[in-house]
């Protein structure tokens, strides 16, 4: 984790032109690498949520699917009960109700550390899952809940529009902005005076105790706007695949969660989003690839361990470490 | 004055009294050293006081107010601080943020989720402040797990002495550092607590640093306090000699 944050200015130097990439992207791209493109965005935001547990607290969760799936199913649960379809209140909805789950969740997990609390997170996603079953009727069971392309800002989908273009240029673009919002704000959190208390509490709990943090609390805090922005991400996700099922509540997707964390280096603040977006494609590709995915997803991922245990973005940290070294000499 | 108090204050763990029915005295503005060979249950009543444990009976009083019962958070809030015999600091972050957290902390500035910690320019320039009393301002920038043990052991103090303590307890602040590291860090710690108006309480095991640094000295020998003097009578004193100094006057 870089102690000392990067210098607003040198921040922006990369951020600029990366951004102007980002809004251009449609433009130059085929509508389905643009979807795909929002579906690594989407698990970028929950990756950015997770993180703030496991790189800047200490706690690693396996029950992020949770949220994920709460802010899924609130959007399933809008459309099917009050028949809305406006995207800015799924995002409400996804908000509230994974907020609410994270902090009666939070509140039972985080009097614990270590193995205790990753096995009591997934056990609490685990119960959701089944209940996903068990109430077929609220839930639609095995079948899942199908969520319909929603307004944005109060436009629809024109008649006769192709959805796959409206999710590619509109909808994209919503997902971008809320995107970019959700990394600023997070950005924010881990260099405030929280996330330097956060931070504190991952490398020594007992001085962070002694110097006035009340552990606890702090933990709960950081649970809360992790499992949010998790839920935020599942309510964008569910108008992007058309269909909400009990596999997004399982403990198998908090691992894939875990796993582009990882992949992209949770040492630092752009692994996760960078790990997300490159697990998407390598997702993608291994599953139009071989049946055998999972196989080729665990051998990606037993190899990235090993070869670069910091992830891609400590591996990027360290080679510009290196230039700068080189140049300075 | 009397800052803390602590009256037949006992801990044990299972047959083993630790801490046995003690009666401690700290008076306010002196350096204090407390003594004793391993297991004699120094770290053990520092623990006790400070919250780390909880006692099994007796009574911990801070500037006339029962503190028994209270919690860390409490005792700090109350000004009690302390460092530790292992050195416990936030290893990924800054020498500057290790001490800003002290700051923030004391402040009640570390609940805000929004405000970005290195635009807190008063907080800032506090922790840069300490940094130079303990030397260490040309670490500021080093995260804390790079610096040498001499230097970690001074951001240990560092850190509790930001949160500008009345009560201050050092638990062997020289240990694994060389001979030669020992007085310029004892140097700097009793400068700083001396012209902050720091009440100290120091363990230690090496006499030299004791008796050159302290004016009054505590030895526990099993649990309870054995002797309580200047260093002259400690020096002195038979009992002290026998079961802490290694040797045995009349022997």
């Amino acid at each position: 984790m870089s102690a000392l944050p990067l210098p607003p200015l040198r921040v922006l130097r990369w951020a600029g032109p990366l951004l102007v990439v980002l809004v251009v992207f449609p433009w130059v791209v085929d509508p389905y690498q643009t979807t795909l493109f929002s579906y690594g965005l989407v698990m970028a935001i929950a990756a950015l949520g997770f993180n703030l547990l496991l790189g800047y607290t200490g706690l690693l969760s396996f029950g992020h699917s949770a949220y994920f799936g709460v802010g899924a199913y609130a959007v399933a649960m809008i459309v099917k009960y009050l028949h809305v379809t406006s995207l800015e209140i799924f995002v409400v909805g996804g908000i509230l109700a994974s907020a609410a789950i994270s902090a009666l969740f939070g509140f039972v997990c985080v009097r614990y550390t270590r193995i205790f609390f990753s096995i009591l997170t997934m056990a609490l996603s685990q119960v959701l899952w089944s209940l996903a079953f068990k109430f077929f009727w609220v839930t639609g069971g095995s079948d899942g809940l199908r969520v319909p392309t929603p307004s944005l800002l109060g436009t629809h989908i024109d008649p006769g529009e192709d959805k796959m273009t409206y999710l590619a240029h509109r909808y994209y673009y919503y997902v971008l902005a809320i995107f970019l919002v959700c990394t600023a704000l997070m950005w924010v959190i881990v260099h405030s005076p929280f996330g330097k208390a956060l931070q504190a509490i991952r490398d020594n709990e007992t001085r962070a105790e002694f110097v006035g943090v009340q552990v606890r609390h702090y933990r709960w805090v950081a649970f809360v706007v992790s499992g949010t922005y998790t839920g935020l991400a599942g309510a964008l996700w569910v108008p992007l695949n058309g269909l909400t099922t009990p596999d997004i509540l399982h403990w198998g997707f908090s691992g894939e969660i875990v796993f582009f964390t990882v992949l992209g280096g949770f040492g630092t603040f752009a692994g996760p989003i960078v790990g997300a977006i490159v697990f998407n494609y390598l997702k993608t590709f291994a599953v139009g690839y071989t049946v055998y995915w999972q196989m080729f997803l665990g051998i990606v991922l037993v190899t990235m361990v090993m070869a670069l245990p910091t992830g891609i973005m400590g591996m990027v940290g360290r080679l510009m470490e290196r230039g700068r070294r080189a140049h300075a000499s | 004055m009397s800052l803390l108090v602590t009256s037949q204050l006992t801990k044990y763990f299972g047959d083993t009294h630790a801490v046995d029915h003690v009666d401690f005295t700290v008076r306010e503005g002196e350096v204090l050293a407390l003594i004793g060979s391993n297991g004699a249950g120094k770290t053990t009543l520092v623990n006790v006081v400070s919250g780390l444990i909880e006692p099994d009976s007796g009574t911990i009083r801070f500037q006339d107010a029962d503190i028994t019962g209270a919690t860390i958070h409490e005792k700090i809030a109350a000004g009690i601080a302390r460092s530790f015999q292992l050195v416990n600091l936030f290893d990924q972050l800054s020498a500057l943020d290790n001490i800003a957290l002290s700051i923030f902390s004391r402040q009640g500035k570390t609940r805000r989720l929004f405000a970005l910690a290195d635009s807190d320019v008063e907080v800032r320039s506090e922790a840069t402040g300490v940094l130079e009393q303990f030397g260490l301002l040309p670490k500021a920038r080093m995260v804390a797990g790079g610096l040498s043990q001499g230097e970690r052991k001074l951001l240990d103090v560092a850190v509790a002495y930001a949160l500008r303590p009345k009560l201050l307890f050092l638990d062997e602040p020289t240990s694994g550092v060389s001979t030669r590291e020992k007085a310029p860090i004892m140097d700097i710690i009793t400068q700083v607590v001396r012209s902050g108006g720091i009440t100290a309480v120091i363990i230690e095991h090496d006499m030299d640093v004791v008796f050159t640094y302290c004016p009054r000295v505590v030895a526990m020998h099993q649990g309870a306090i054995l002797a309580d003097g200047t260093p002259e009578e400690i020096r002195n004193n038979e009992q002290v000699t026998a079961n802490m100094l290694g040797t045995d006057r009349h022997a």
